[in-house]
């Protein structure tokens, strides 16, 4: 872990993982002692293959687990302290296969939290328009659609809205483009980088695509086997000398060679 | 007298015993669905429970019907009254469908909906009847459907304890050797049984979420 990575970011922290780790009740652990802070406004990147325990550490920031071992703090307050449905409404969670609901249409899809937050009915429509509007998709065309009739990338797109409802510092992704064709993502990839800029959430994505944990992260933490095997900036990640992380650089660096003979 | 002379002559007796036959029915699958849903919801959520219910459910729908009649008879307050005892003993069967579609249909519902219900901060009993019931409706109809079917059938038993119905014609029927007479009863219980399933299954179509 460097200093430079660290003093990226200056806003308070928002998330701090303080030695958490996570382990099935047979004793296996998905996630042993990890500790690293994200602070308001950036986007931290958890890069890793399947099974490195990406996913898990999403789960203990909004109390869909606890931490076996150590903690997990959200604005300076560990997640066993929160009430599980109010840290839940507080933070968006984007999941990969987006998780709408097939018996509501993207109107009511995006606006159920809002609903359930008590918001007057008046609001809450209008917060759906400007959702939609704010993720790329006309309102007009696809406020009553079902989400059997969108498209992935459309889907996905809900998806996004529909976490950013009630306005939420902080916004969960799981491999939130994994399930698009390369040029809807990367298309749905620049979007959002616009979209972050003007937001300013504290983010945690979810991937295993090193680049895109280059292209949206302002930090990336690389997890492997339940472990943190470091954390960089995206700089850094890509000149690493450390045998993790250069693996996923020379990934990289072959894709260019690729090019350059070509 | 041929079927039709028959049948207009006792017109008011025929649909009399109807409308006991669908009182009866109706009042079961009303009951059966008050216990019968709750029952498979805690099914599909506690694996443990799962076992137990499902075996008693099974079980009571191996039991002979007029047996099971016979064997409620003493039972203080359902032995009381002809219709209570039938209710009961009607419920009885009615329970397996309806307790397995209902477990099945919320087993059914696919976990990364779930998964983003809990994450959103749903509740668990907003879960439940924002996600998890309006998903699994269509299965869940599919079990009452089967039930009434099966309910309308047996109801005609409740005669033999004197609850009336259409069984009332059946048993006469035999009794007297006469034809015209079982088929009285019988005609009617399969149109009930027929339109039951005609309404039930148009219901489940409408409910079932788009995909």
């Amino acid at each position: 872990m460097s200093d430079a990575a660290n003093s990226e970011a200056s806003g308070e922290i928002v998330i701090e993982f303080r030695g958490a780790g996570y382990h099935l009740p047979d004793g296996q652990a998905l996630l042993s002692n990890i500790s690293f802070t994200a602070r308001r406004g950036e986007t931290l990147v958890l890069l890793g293959r399947s099974g490195a325990g990406k996913t898990t550490a999403l789960r203990l920031i909004n109390r869909l687990a606890d931490p076996s071992e150590g903690e997990v703090l959200i604005e300076g307050r560990k997640t066993v302290e929160w009430d599980p449905i109010a840290l839940r409404r507080h933070i968006g969670y984007v999941i990969q296969e987006t998780g709408l609901f097939p018996h509501y249409t993207v109107e009511k899809n995006v606006s159920l939290v809002p609903r359930l937050a008590g918001w007057p009915e008046l609001r809450v429509r209008t917060r759906a328009q400007e959702l939609l509007a704010l993720v790329g998709l006309d309102p007009g065309i696809f406020l009553k659609r079902y989400p059997h009739e969108l498209s992935g990338g459309q889907r996905q797109r809900v998806g996004v809205a529909r976490a950013l409802a009630a306005d939420p510092p902080i916004l969960l992704m799981d491999e939130p483009f994994g399930a698009l064709d390369p040029l809807t993502r990367a298309e749905i990839r620049a979007e959002f980088q616009a979209l972050q800029k003007r937001l300013r959430k504290t983010i945690v994505v979810v991937t295993h695509d090193t680049s895109e944990a280059l292209l949206l992260g302002t930090r990336i933490a690389l997890l492997e086997a339940g472990d943190l095997k470091g954390l960089y900036s995206p700089r850094e990640f890509l000149h690493s000398n450390e045998p993790a992380a250069a693996a996923y650089a020379a990934q990289l660096h072959t894709l260019e060679e690729f090019e350059r003979e070509r | 007298m041929n079927l039709t002379q028959f049948f207009s002559q006792h017109a008011s007796e025929i649909l009399q015993a109807t409308l006991e036959h669908v009182w009866l029915v109706g009042a079961t699958m009303l009951l059966a669905v008050a216990i019968g849903v709750p029952l498979g919801i805690i099914v599909a959520r506690k694996p443990w429970l799962s076992k137990p219910i499902l075996g008693s459910a099974n079980v009571a729908e191996t039991i002979p019907s007029l047996a099971l009649l016979g064997f409620l008879l003493p039972v203080p307050w359902l032995g009381d009254r002809a219709d209570r005892l039938t209710i009961t003993a009607l419920t009885l069967y009615a329970l397996l469908p309806i307790i397995r579609n209902t477990a099945a249909g919320i087993s059914g519902v696919d976990p990364a909906v779930r998964e983003a219900a809990r994450g959103m901060g749903l509740t668990g009993r907003q879960i439940l009847f924002q996600v998890e019931l309006p998903l699994s409706i269509s299965t869940i109809l599919a079990g009452v459907r089967v039930a009434t079917v099966l309910t309308i059938g047996i109801a005609t038993i409740a005669a033999a304890v004197g609850a009336g119905g259409l069984g009332e014609f059946i048993f006469r029927g035999l009794a007297m050797v006469n034809d015209q007479l079982i088929l009285a009863g019988a005609i009617p219980a399969a149109i009930l049984a027929l339109g039951a399933d005609f309404i039930l299954s148009i219901m489940e179509r409408v409910m079932r979420p788009a995909r």
